[in-house]
């Protein structure tokens, strides 16, 4: 179960990563941040912003058109 | 990474060169990304670049000269002719047709990602030489910027593991 949900529909490129940023600051480690985006591109890129920053990414799954990831900050 | 950490972060620097609505893009989404992926990023603004770093920005653009720049219409895409693409008017209607795009396909404005920019601490160099050359004033450009020169560029650039030229 997530800590906090980062809706982020509708929104493309880098604005998922730049708003999943922001939402991540404010929690505490070890919390989980659940992410919905329709950016197609957003499964690379929270697989790369992961690997790049350390923080955990614990599921990226595709609903119809909904892109979500699951992301444990470290 | 804690914020604010200088020193074992990774780190990006991006010369910004071109100030039209279409170029703003690539130096702003790469530096609030880079930003938001803990990397220490600078950008340098000179010659076109540099009144990006206005308060007001009225960013304009153009197709003229730009055969690849083909914009979708009535479910085609459509390259406009330079001899057309030269009329009054044209270019206006060309900024609000890419606004709308934008906006449309819920990419960030201009304004949005250069906060984003402030808000990450990138570090913006305004450069003095241009702003002495257009006869630009700093009093109409955001705070939190410096003024630098080619030799603050170079010693940014010389311990940054990404240089970029925009």
């Amino acid at each position: 179960m997530a800590d906090q949900t980062l809706n982020a529909e509708g929104l493309n490129c880098p604005l998922p990563i730049i708003k999943a940023k922001k939402a991540l600051k404010g929690m505490e480690a070890g919390q989980v941040l659940e992410i919905r985006s329709t950016d197609p591109g957003s499964i690379a890129d929270f697989a790369a912003f992961c690997s790049q920053t350390g923080n955990e990414l614990l599921s990226s799954n595709t609903e119809g058109n909904i892109y979500l990831f699951e992301i444990k900050k470290s | 990474m804690a914020d604010g950490d200088f020193g074992n972060a990774k780190s990006m620097s991006i010369i910004v060169t071109k100030g039209s609505l279409d170029w703003a893009y690539p130096p702003f989404i790469l530096g609030t990304t880079a930003a938001a992926m803990d990397l220490d990023v600078t950008m340098f603004f000179t010659f076109y670049g540099l009144p990006l770093l206005n308060k007001k920005l009225d960013l304009k653009m153009t197709t003229l000269g730009n055969p690849a720049m083909k914009m979708p219409m009535g479910g085609m895409h459509v390259a406009m002719p330079n001899i057309i693409a030269a009329l009054p008017g044209v270019d206006r209607g060309a900024t609000t047709m890419m606004k709308n795009l934008f906006k449309k396909k819920g990419v960030a404005s201009i304004e949005e990602l250069r906060d984003a920019a402030v808000e990450s601490d990138v570090r913006m160099i305004a450069c003095q030489m241009t702003l002495d050359l257009f006869e630009m004033d700093r009093k109409d450009m955001i705070d939190g910027i410096e003024l630098g020169g080619a030799a603050t560029y170079i010693d940014v650039a010389t311990k940054s593991d990404i240089n970029l030229f925009i």
